[in-house]
């Protein structure tokens, strides 16, 4: 469980702001969603997280020290599963690319199966599998690499909304079991209230932080409580505020 | 299968169009004739057909080679690909008919002006499908396999090859069929042995037949090797198949 501190992380491409002066932090195994109008820039926060984009200004830290290539995992919003592989071998990837030796990495990955609902399925195909398995598939191809804190992208926004409602209990049962810490971008303002122990509210492009709102609410919560809706009337009111 | 069917007819109408016209065999020989004296003259094309598939299976390899190489060099460098696509695509003007004569020439009557005649009409389609395969890898799963550390070789090594095989296949269909008549071309214009000096040397005769007999040859490995592939595909990507079963 580690401690993740974000601080002033600032990004343009070209003459355009997209990322002005963002801070955050998650505490060890805490959930922290970043919530925010389509197109604010959300995904550039995450890009620039997973070393994807070179941030202009701010500092990353991980339990005080700098943050480095291994500190995320990150799950981008498709679960982009590779056809050419069976799901085991697909959950691998990230073992793999590390210099881990196929085998080795598929050892890894096998014992996972069972607590993502996925046992039976090592040998299948992706295309084989459900929406929702796919998804949980993505995410343990994520969590097998060990990477510190995870970050994902609207992990279950492709899905139905019973599927994805299942999803979300299912991800909050893990995450307690696990304690991981997570961040998470969401369009979903219940997926936020259930899920965080902090939300982060991001403005119109570029993206700044307009609040941070704590979820104090004690677990295990229940989805769309009457304590929930107060907190989901809040964020919208901040989402909507000209 | 209804391409056989429309075969079928059209050989039928041949048939009997040459007989009810009493058309002369040295102008147009019915279809029986032609299966007759290619039956009776099956050595010569034997022995014929033996030199063709071996030009064409070195032109070929020589051919997927230089795409290989000049495909995967492209994809990792964007100033040669900005400096080679159009030089590709100006090769494909070069007439062939013209220079085949010429590279006879140069290089005699040897494997040599073949495989370079075969070369020339083939590393095209090949090499277009490797890039443009190559560079169907989705953007998100490049970005994806780079989070996960991959560096350059790393993202071609385990997305944006196996991404390519579908495109790669598609492309040596295309490819594998421009070869043997490549090759059958080749030989036309001059070769010691081969289905492609053997239609020359009996077209010089009027034997309308034997020529027609080396097409139906020609045509029989075309397809041979067109079906190859298929295995190979399926041998290769098996779960491509499958998916589109899905889909």
């Amino acid at each position: 469980m580690r401690e993740v501190r974000v601080e002033g992380l600032s990004k343009r491409f070209g003459d355009r702001d997209v990322l002005v002066d963002v801070s955050l932090h998650a505490r060890p195994g805490e959930l922290v969603s970043v919530i925010g109008p389509s197109g604010c820039g959300k995904s550039t926060l995450f890009a620039a997280l997973a070393g994807l984009v070179e941030p202009d200004r701010g500092t990353v830290t991980v339990d005080g020290r700098p943050a480095t290539g291994t500190t995320f995992g990150y799950m981008p919003q498709k679960d982009l599963l590779f056809p050419w592989r069976t799901v085991l071998d697909n959950t691998a990837l990230g073992l793999e690319i590390a210099g881990v030796g196929r085998r080795a990495a598929r050892k890894r990955a096998e014992p996972l199966f069972e607590p993502f609902g996925l046992a039976g399925f090592e040998g299948s195909r992706p295309f084989e599998l459900s929406g929702g398995m796919r998804q949980r598939a993505a995410l343990l191809r994520t969590v097998v690499q060990d990477r510190d804190v995870l970050l994902l992208d609207e992990p279950f926004g492709a899905l139905d909304s019973l599927t994805r409602t299942g999803m979300q209990e299912w991800l909050e049962g893990m995450r307690s079991q696990f304690g991981w810490t997570v961040l998470l971008i969401t369009h979903d303002i219940r997926e936020a209230v259930y899920l965080s122990d902090r939300v982060v509210v991001l403005g119109p492009r570029p993206a700044r932080v307009r609040a941070v709102v704590e979820i104090d609410q004690p677990r295990p919560r229940e989805l769309a409580s009457a304590a929930a809706a107060a907190r989901e009337a809040e964020l919208l009111a901040l989402l909507r505020a000209e | 299968m209804p391409s056989l069917v429309v075969v079928a007819v059209l050989v039928a109408v041949w048939q009997w169009a040459v007989t009810a016209f009493d058309v002369r065999p040295q102008v147009l020989p019915s279809p029986l004739r032609v299966v007759e004296q290619g039956w009776l003259f099956r050595d010569a094309l034997w022995t014929n057909t033996v030199p063709t598939l071996q030009v064409t299976a070195v032109g070929f390899a020589v051919s997927l080679v230089v795409a290989w190489a000049l495909a995967v060099v492209v994809d990792f460098s964007p100033w040669l690909r900005r400096a080679l696509l159009p030089l590709l695509v100006a090769s494909q003007t070069i007439p062939i008919i013209a220079i085949a004569p010429l590279l006879i020439i140069w290089f005699g009557f040897g494997l040599l002006p073949k495989v370079v005649v075969i070369a020339l009409v083939t590393f095209f389609p090949v090499a277009i499908g490797l890039v443009e395969g190559f560079s169907s890898a989705d953007r998100e799963a490049s970005n994806l396999v780079r989070s996960m550390g991959a560096d350059r070789w790393g993202e071609f090594r385990y997305l944006r090859l196996p991404a390519a095989m579908p495109s790669f296949f598609t492309s040596l269909r295309i490819g594998i069929t421009y070869a043997v008549t490549g090759a059958v071309f080749a030989e036309y214009v001059g070769a010691r042995a081969g289905l492609g000096i053997f239609m020359n040397l009996q077209k010089n005769s009027f034997r309308t037949d034997l020529v027609l007999a080396a097409v139906v040859v020609t045509a029989a490995i075309s397809v041979g090797l067109f079906g190859l592939t298929f295995l190979v595909q399926r041998l290769a990507m098996p779960w491509y198949a499958a998916e589109r079963r899905r889909a």
